[in-house]
């Protein structure tokens, strides 16, 4: 898997933009995406992950930095003689063409015959389950069939990268379930690079080898799923990435893979530095609501335990979710699993909680 | 244009099926009856809204053009000024002079209409129309009209010493011919054809022939000004469409000043400009380009009619297709060259054929004012830039040939209206976007 050398199949070297020349949209970017590899930027709307993805199709130009492709600078390339595919967030699938018309439309513009065409296109169409709609205008369809089209239109000229800037983003939520399984089970079949832009987490967590955090025009973490939830390496990505508790204090002491946190109201937590370097520093900490734990029973011997008064139980089902007052902070979370043994905690009363220190991650103060 | 998420999805199969009974109101009429009490009240309202407008168009469009189609074929003076002469005339088989009888009932006529009012005499209006199928017969009715009541008999010698016209078989075929409630006389010289001496229509003589060809000039320069304006136009639609508003608002002002301008500062304009001493062609000798004897003439001719035309019709090419092209998203040029295109086959495959429908709404638009166009044409057409408006005016104002403007007139309403049945045909009207 690619880590942030310049060996990968599409590399972004210390790339900078700017539209306007006063503002640097991108900051320094720097980002390798294997062959075969499903990479997913995420980030917050005007983060820069279009204007990434338009940099590397050839529709901006970098205003610094190199991209590369398959080892070659193609800054220089027209858009058209990169041979990248892209799926547009509105499909962009042509109008005044029938679905078969925009397929062939790739492969005529490289000049191939009739009958490769045709060949093709059916692979292509059968391949996102849309055989019988050759002959359909794209205002035919529905949203979800145009996504599929799009999607075949920009394989069936067997690219060896494809973009795909938020193509689900129209889609209602089962329907874009659907299609991000879809997606994913092609990219891996076809074994196509793919750079795919979106600002749903769950969709980048579910669907990417490697997910690129974006904020403020760089790369806050690049990291596969797991190791991005569970390990953010600073507060914008903990916070960005699924539920988060936080608590603000300074560093009491350092040792190692171990501090000690002094909290606001004046309690000590035991945490995991991350991006803290010395004592008396500001930390935010960052606990996960489903690593906190309120059961003696269930906690490590090494967990340390804290008060907390209960603000509200609320009863979801599978899960319990009881917000606690943790140490000044009134919206602490707790997440437990509905088990037989599970406890439901009463409003008001007052209960121990406890998390593995390693679970406990001293992060930056943002600013 | 929006891909809507709608249309093609089978309809649903469970259509329900209502009980065939017959459904009431809660206060016992049937359900129909209520709905379309209910229905009254919605379209009396909608009718009022259009009414005045209706009304407007009634009266001065739609009653106005039925006028001018009825004048190009009616032909009351004949039949008004000599019925007795009609009758008798009826047996007569066209080729030697009317027998005396004849003669007798002209005199008749003739009698007849000196004894009524002034304002009702119908000799003067009748020597008017022969005289557009036979020159000289307008001379030949008011000297006789003066002299008739005085004839004897035999009327025959009086009639023929009074006009020579009268002893030509000539001035008797028309009057038999156009001794009718209604004519193919403008149509037929409206055709450059005329009648011969046995009542079959045939070319005029060569040098007599001018609207036919006067109607394919009118065509041709409409095409060829529709052309220019599309050639001057798509750019600059094109510009505006991917400029930013704000910019787009003002370079539009530029495009619709012509609009704006009064007629006559503009044919100032471009008398200046393109006059034998205007600016163009000073500096084309100031440069040495051409010679000072050979100064181009670029006004009272064609070229002023192209260039003039080409400027005011500009707008209405211009307009369509900004509001066909601002629609159009980057994102299909983008996808386009992503799928391997080069940016001129992306224009020619991709673009291009979008904004067709704002191309055909220009081109109907610029073709179909151009081909009536009258007050350009006259202000620097000259001779060689005249188109059929025109003629049409000269015969409304100058020869005062009402039947045969209106002949002219509904040709080229005709004609418009067959083209835009072509194009509907051809291309779809619906697909037409003015704005
Ligand atoms: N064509 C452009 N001209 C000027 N500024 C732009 C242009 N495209 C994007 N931007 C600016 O760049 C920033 C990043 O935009 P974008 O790359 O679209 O972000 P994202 O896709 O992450 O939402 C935004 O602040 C946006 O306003
Ligand atoms: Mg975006």
């Amino acid at each position: 898997m690619s880590a942030n050398g310049t060996d990968g199949f599409v590399v972004f070297d210390k790339v900078q933009k700017s539209y306007d020349g006063e503002s640097l949209v991108v900051k320094d970017l720097n980002l390798s995406v294997a062959k075969g590899e499903f990479l997913t930027m995420l980030g917050p709307s005007g983060s820069g992950k279009t204007t990434c993805l338009m940099m590397l199709a050839g529709f901006e130009t970098a205003t610094n930095g190199e991209i590369m492709l398959d080892g070659r600078p193609i800054n220089s390339i027209p858009p058209h003689k990169r041979g990248i595919g892209m799926v547009f967030q509105n499909y962009a699938l042509f109008p005044h063409m029938s679905v078969g018309e925009n397929l062939s439309f790739p492969l005529e513009v490289r000049g191939m015959g009739k009958s490769v065409r045709e060949q093709k296109i059916k692979r292509a169409l059968d391949m996102v389950q849309m055989g019988a709609f050759a002959s359909r205008r794209p205002a035919q369809l529905s949203g979800g069939q145009q996504q599929r089209i799009a999607l075949a239109r920009a394989l069936v000229f067997e690219p060896e990268v494809v973009l795909m800037d938020e193509p689900l983003g129209a889609l209602d939520k089962q329907l874009r379930e659907h299609m991000q399984f879809e997606i994913t089970r092609l990219a891996h079949d076809l074994g196509i690079t793919t750079v795919y832009v979106t600002h749903d987490q769950t969709e980048a967590l579910t669907m990417s080898d490697n997910v690129a955090v974006f904020d403020d025009g760089r790369i806050q973490q690049l990291a596969p799923p797991d190791k991005l939830y569970e390990e953010p390496e600073n507060s914008f990505v903990a916070q960005f990435i699924g539920e988060n508790n936080t608590l603000d204090g300074r560093i009491k002491e350092i040792r190692g893979e171990h501090c000690v946190v002094e909290l606001d109201n004046g309690e000590m937590i035991d945490a995991r530095p991350v991006n803290v370097t010395k004592a008396g520093e500001r930390t935010r900490v960052s606990i996960r609501p489903e690593r906190v734990e309120s059961n003696p029973e269930r906690l490590h011997p090494d967990a340390h335990l804290i008060k907390a008064e209960v603000v509200e139980f609320i009863y979801m089902g599978d899960v319990f979710r009881t917000r606690l007052k943790v140490a000044g902070n009134e919206n602490f979370i707790m997440k437990s699993r509905n088990a037989p043994d599970q406890v439901r905690h009463k409003p008001g009363s007052t209960i121990e909680i406890g998390w593995l220190p390693k679970d406990c991650r001293a992060l930056d103060m943002p600013s | 244009m929006v891909q809507a998420d709608a249309g093609a999805m089978p309809p649903s199969t469970t259509t329900t099926t209502a009980p065939k009974e017959k459904l009431t109101t809660s206060d016992g009429r049937s359900l129909k009856t209520a709905l379309r009490q209910a229905e009254r009240r919605r379209r009396i309202a909608a009718f009022l809204l259009v009414a005045p407008l209706l009304f407007f168009i009634l009266t001065f469009f739609v009653f106005p053009i039925a006028q001018m189609m009825w004048r190009s074929v009616d032909n009351p003076q004949v039949v008004r000024a000599l019925p007795n002469t009609l009758e008798a005339l009826s047996g007569w088989d066209g080729r030697d002079l009317p027998p005396e009888e004849v003669f007798a009932a002209l005199h008749a006529d003739f009698v007849a209409d000196s004894e009524r009012p002034r304002r009702e005499q119908a000799m003067g209006p009748l020597g008017v129309r022969l005289n557009y199928e036979l020159s000289a017969a307008r001379g030949a009715i008011s000297r006789t009209a003066r002299q008739a009541p005085n004839f004897e008999a035999p009327f025959r010698d009086a009639f023929t010493d009074a006009h020579r016209l009268w002893g030509d078989p000539a001035l008797w075929r028309v009057i038999q011919r156009e001794g009718r409630a209604l004519t193919s006389a403008y149509y037929v010289a409206a055709l450059d054809r005329q009648f011969d001496e046995f009542g079959n229509i045939e070319l005029r003589d060569e040098n007599r022939r001018i609207y036919i060809s006067l109607f394919i000039r009118t065509i041709l320069l409409s095409v060829a000004i529709t052309f220019l304006t599309f050639l001057l136009g798509f750019p600059i639609a094109y510009y505006l469409s991917i400029l930013p508003m704000r910019y787009a608002n003002l370079l539009m002002i530029c495009v619709l000043l012509p609009f704006w301008t009064s007629l006559l500062v503009r044919t100032s304009a471009w008398i200046v400009l393109l006059q034998q001493q205007g600016v163009i062609n000073s500096t084309l000798v100031g440069l040495g380009i051409i010679g000072d004897d050979s100064r181009l003439s670029m006004i009272y001719n064609m070229t002023g009619t192209i260039v003039a035309m080409t400027h005011i019709l500009l707008p209405f090419m211009v307009l369509p297709l900004y509001s066909v092209m601002r629609t159009i998203p980057p994102s299909y040029m983008r996808a386009a060259k992503s799928l391997g295109a080069t940016p001129s086959t992306a224009f020619r495959r991709v673009y291009f054929p979008q904004t067709l429908p704002g191309i055909g709404a220009g081109g109907v638009l610029v073709f179909i004012i151009s081909i009536g166009y009258y007050i350009t044409p006259a202000l620097v057409g000259g001779q060689s830039g005249r188109m059929i408006s025109n003629e049409i005016a000269r015969h409304m104002q100058q020869s005062l040939n009402w039947g045969l403007a209106a002949a002219l007139g509904t040709m080229l309403l005709v004609g418009v209206l067959v083209l835009y049945w072509l194009y509907n045909r051809l291309v779809g009207a619906d697909s037409l976007k003015l704005g």
